[in-house]
């Protein structure tokens, strides 16, 4: 019962924090939100049983997500979203609406929220949760997929990042080109 | 009926949460903002998945003593990855935010488009 | 902000707890919530508050970006070296039963071996990528 309000509460503050993402002019507000709405899914998480996941949606949206995010305004210095008054966005509310309708419409197949027989409990899951402690020794069960079962996928994830730091650095570390010294003389 | 929106609401409202942050990608002109609406839509995405692999009376899946049930840990693996390429895009988007910035002057998508169509 | 006392003294006391806290989630990631990617991210906060609170110029001076990119690219190194040093073992690649005599010990180490590949590269990455950002309003 309890775990139910506090779920009701957590995703109440969620969609309340979405809403003023959408609407608020102000970047560096909307920076400030991002990060307290990383931070309430983090909570999320956490009464949905995923330690693992919410450590690292914690450390990595409310963290480094924000703080790049920061950089970011602090280098292209512009504080407020430019918006003229008569904006009128019925195509994308449309759309979002027919996506939206079509999602709900899927959602309705679902087995229940916590259900123990669902489709994605069976199979591969319980071969997992008996076997992994004989077979690697390791009580933490998403480490030992995440490392070892998986391995390969973690050896994908890893290369990414690596990819995505190069990238960042090739972009942003090198000194500025002739293009922008060209236009600061001029 | 009531046991029906019970076992389904927090779907609806990550469905809900999933298109708030749509709609802010499509709709909207300002470059930071998009990005903030991705990650919005990414994070709902987490949240669905994390809601298909609890189980009721279960515990986060490390093997102790005392428990029976546990969580279904694929799908923590799962969005694990996800979390971490997910902050690599962002962090290789705000970097050309940047460096958009420096080559057009704003980063309004209006101006970029106009200064496109203008050369 | 290496003028504001309170600032300065509260780095100094946090910045060593939060390493030593990065350590311990590091290698206790097979017993409790934890493992490579969120010991990576925790370790590069701890070099972030300093950069923030001492200066780009002094945080470059203890960890320069040639060591960053060397070290994120060790890291890449020590996970396809465990698989490749499999390989040579007589397994397949990333079979870590063939690295020790027991099967468990096997598995055990190669998933400590590549869970430190995975911290390495992510907390020099993380740092990487912030030196990039603060570095360019520099010049």
């Amino acid at each position: 019962m309890i775990d139910l309000l506090i779920i009701i509460t957590l995703l109440a503050f969620l969609l309340v924090t979405a809403i003023a993402i959408i609407r608020i002019h102000s970047l560096f507000a909307i920076v400030m939100l991002f990060g307290i709405f990383s931070l309430l899914s983090a909570g999320l998480f956490v009464v949905m049983d995923a330690a693992d996941v919410a450590f690292t949606e914690a450390a990595v949206g409310a963290g480094i997500s924000t703080v790049l995010m920061l950089g970011t305004l602090a280098l292209t210095r512009q504080h407020e979203e430019k918006h003229n008054g008569k904006h009128r966005p019925i195509l994308p509310l449309l759309v979002v609406l027919v996506t939206g309708a079509a999602l709900i419409y899927g959602t309705l197949d679902i087995p229940a929220f916590g259900d123990p027989d669902a489709p994605a409990q069976q199979h591969v899951v319980p071969r997992y949760l008996d076997k992994a402690v004989d077979e690697t020794g390791v009580p933490n069960i998403v480490t030992a997929v995440l490392a070892s079962y998986r391995g390969f996928d973690t050896l994908g994830e890893v290369t990414v990042i690596f990819t995505a730091g190069i990238g960042v650095f090739l972009l942003l570390a090198g000194r500025r080109t002739r293009h922008s010294e060209k236009e600061n003389a001029s | 009926m009531m046991e029906f929106v019970l076992g389904h609401y927090n779907y609806w409202i990550v469905v809900v949460l999933m298109m708030a942050g749509f709609y802010t990608v499509i709709s909207r002109g300002n470059l930071i903002k998009k990005i903030a609406g991705l990650n919005i839509f990414q994070v709902s995405v987490f949240l669905l998945y994390i809601s298909i692999g609890n189980v009721r009376d279960g515990t986060t899946p490390i093997i102790a003593q005392g428990f029976q049930h546990y969580s279904n840990p694929l799908t923590h693996v799962l969005i694990l990855t996800a979390i971490v390429v997910g902050v690599a895009t962002t962090a290789l988007g705000l970097a050309l935010i940047v460096r958009i910035k420096e080559a057009y002057g704003s980063i309004e998508e209006e101006d970029i488009h106009l200064q496109d169509n203008s050369l | 902000m290496k003028n504001n006392l309170i600032l300065r003294i509260t780095a100094k006391l946090l910045i060593p707890f939060i390493i030593l806290f990065a350590l311990y989630v590091q290698f206790h990631g097979d017993f409790g919530p934890g493992g490579g990617f969120q010991a990576g991210v925790i370790f590069s906060s701890a070099f972030i508050l300093y950069t923030l609170v001492y200066g780009l110029e002094t945080a470059q001076q203890i960890i320069p970006l040639r060591i960053l990119q060397i070290l994120a690219s060790l890291g890449v190194l020590i996970y396809i070296g465990t698989g490749v040093v499999a390989l040579l073992l007589g397994g397949e690649f990333l079979n870590y039963s063939v690295l020790a005599d027991a099967q468990i010990t096997g598995q055990h180490i190669g998933i400590l071996v590549i869970e430190l590949g995975v911290g390495i590269t992510v907390a020099s990455v993380m740092i990487m990528i912030f030196f990039s950002f603060a570095g360019r309003g520099r010049q």
